[in-house]
C-alpha cells in the first residue's frame, strides 16, 4: 500500500552520502547520537573484567590483560535502530576471534552482558568470522562512557542495539535466548538490510 | 514479554488527522484516527511513515502523547533543519492521512501495577510521553504520587501547559523567565534534582525523555541521589541528523 501524503517532498537523500551503503528507511547522520535505557554505568578500570562463561567462569581478563590481547583496527558503517547511520566510524578492539579462541566450546549463540543489566542475543556466527570486536577506542580516543566505555561490542552488520554499550562478557549458549530489547518487542536478529527493526518484522 | 505480546507484528495503517493543536509556536498535537487500533501503554511510541509523489518515502518514530484507552495522538516539535517534522507542523492539516505502526515498545511504559512514586523529567517535548503517563494515572484513579520536572526554554515553549496546571510540576526556564517568576531558571543538575525528585529511600521509578545531554544529567543525578539505576527510564531524542 502507498497513501500519498499531500504536499509532502522530503529533503531527498544526503547527496554526500553514497546510498549503496545505507539501507532502507536510514539516514546519514555526522552526529554520534547516544541510546540506551537508563543512566551511564561508571566502572573504575581497577574493578572491570571481561568474562566468558557458560553456567560457570571459562576465562576472565582483567583491564591490563585485555588491553594486552592483540588489537584490530575497525572501520565500519553502523545502523541505529532508530534510523541514523553512520559512515566509516573508526574503532580499535580485540576480535571476538581472538576471545572465543582461548575457550573449548561448541555453543550456536551468545548473550552479551553489560553493566547496568543490559544483555543482547547474537548467534555466534555473527560473532566469528571477523565479524565482532569488544573495542575501546573511537577515533583514536578512549571509547566515552556515554558511547559504551570502557569497552563495547562492536557488530556493525547488525542494528547498532546489537553493539551492546558497556559490554562485561559473553555467554555461550547452545539456544537463542532474547536479551534486553529483544524481550521488549525488538527484533531477536536485527539485519538492517532487510529493516528487521521490530518482533514480526 | 508484554512487549512481544502487544507488538505482535506491525502493520502500517491509515492515520487520519481528527485535529490540530498547537501547543506553541514550535509544537502541535494531532489528534489521530487510526482503523484497526489496538490500544497502547503509557509511554510507547509509534512510527509514521510518509510518502511523496514520486514514492520517497521518509520514517520516524514519535511517543504517543495520549492515554490508554483514548485515541493516538502524537506531539511534534518543529525542527528547523528537519524534514518529516516541519511537514507534521507546518503542513498537515485536519482530515490529512499519512501511514503509521504501533504502539512500539515494552520497556518505556507505565502501567498502575507498576506503582512508584513516579519522578518523571521532560526537557521540551519529551514531555510528550509524560502526559500519557500522567492522564493515564488520573484515568485510572491510581493513587501512585506522581511528580513532573519540565525543562523548557521559555514559558512560551512550555507544552500542555494549562493541562500541567492540575498535576504535580515543577517547571524550569532555561533561556528566558518572565517578569516575577519565581520556578527554577537553569539547566538541570544534581543539586536542582535532590530539591525537586522523591527521595530514594520512597523507591521511586523514574521516567526521563528529552534530548540527550538532559537525559544524561538527569539520569546520572539521580544515581548520584541514590536511585536504583533499574529504576530509571530513559528514552532519548535529538542529535539524529534532523527529525
Amino acid at each position: 500500500m502507498s497513501l500519498i501524503s499531500r504536499g509532502f517532498r522530503g529533503r531527498r537523500r544526503d547527496t554526500d552520502a553514497d546510498q549503496a551503503r545505507v539501507p532502507p528507511g536510514q539516514s546519514v547522520t555526522r552526529d554520534f547520537p547516544v541510546l540506551s535505557a537508563g543512566a551511564t554505568p561508571h566502572t573504575s578500570l581497577d574493578r572491570w573484567t571481561f568474562s566468558i562463561e557458560n553456567g560457570g567462569v571459562l576465562r576472565t581478563w582483567t583491564w591490563e590483560e585485555f588491553r594486552a590481547l592483540p588489537r584490530d583496527p575497525v572501520t565500519a558503517d553502523i545502523h541505529c535502530v532508530t534510523r541514523w547511520s553512520k559512515l566509516d566510524t573508526s574503532w580499535e578492539g580485540v576480535s571476538v576471534d581472538t576471545l572465543l579462541g582461548e575457550v573449548e566450546h561448541d555453543a550456536a549463540y551468545v548473550l552479551a552482558f553489560c553493566d547496568g543489566g543490559y544483555t543482547t542475543n547474537l548467534p555466534l556466527e555473527d560473532v566469528t568470522g571477523g565479524k565482532a570486536w569488544v573495542v575501546y577506542t573511537y577515533d583514536g580516543e578512549p571509547l566515552d562512557s556515554e558511547h559504551g566505555g570502557p569497552a563495547r561490542l562492536l557488530v556493525p552488520h547488525l542494528y547498532f542495539w546489537k553493539s551492546a554499550k558497556w559490554v562485561r562478557g559473553l555467554r555461550l549458549l547452545d539456544e537463542d535466548e532474547p536479551g534486553f530489547w529483544e524481550t521488549n518487542g525488538y527484533h531477536l536478529y536485527g539485519d538492517p538490510w532487510r529493516e528487521q527493526r521490530y518482533s514480526g518484522d | 514479554m508484554a512487549g512481544a505480546a502487544v507488538l505482535g507484528g506491525l502493520t502500517w495503517r491509515v492515520a487520519t488527522v481528527t485535529a490540530v493543536v498547537d501547543e506553541t509556536p514550535r509544537v502541535r498535537t494531532l489528534e489521530l484516527e487510526v482503523a484497526g487500533w489496538q490500544g497502547h501503554l503509557a509511554g510507547q511510541h509509534v512510527d509514521v511513515r510518509l510518502t511523496a509523489e514520486d514514492g520517497y518515502r521518509a520514517e520516524r518514530a514519535y511517543s504517543l502523547a495520549s492515554a490508554p484507552g483514548e485515541p493516538p495522538a502524537i506531539t511534534v516539535e518543529r525542527l528547523e533543519d528537519g524534514e518529516v517534522s516541519p511537514y507534521l507542523t507546518e503542513t498537515v492539516r485536519r482530515g490529512d492521512a499519512f501511514e503509521l505502526r504501533g504502539p512500539i515498545g515494552g520497556y518505556f511504559v507505565w502501567r498502575p501495577v507498576d506503582g512508584g512514586p513516579l519522578f518523571l523529567a521532560a526537557g521540551g517535548s519529551g514531555v510528550a510521553p509524560m502526559r500519557s503517563i500522567l492522564r493515564h494515572r488520573r484515568n485510572t484513579m491510581s493513587d501512585v504520587r506522581a511528580r513532573l520536572f519540565y525543562s523548557s526554554r521559555t514559558l512560551e515553549d512550555v507544552i500542555y501547559r494549562t493541562e500541567l496546571d492540575g498535576e504535580e510540576v515543577v517547571h524550569s526556564l532555561t533561556r528566558a523567565q518572565p517578569p516575577g517568576w519565581t520556578g527554577y531558571a537553569r539547566r538541570v543538575d544534581v543539586d536542582l534534582l535532590r530539591e525537586v525528585a522523591w527521595p530514594a529511600e520512597d523507591g521511586p521509578l523514574a521516567f526521563v525523555c528529552g534530548p540527550t545531554s538532559f537525559v544524561e544529567s538527569v539520569a546520572a543525578g539521580l544515581v548520584e541521589l541514590g536511585y536504583a539505576s533499574g529504576r530509571i527510564k530513559t528514552e532519548r531524542f535529538g542529535g539524529t541528523g534532523g527529525s
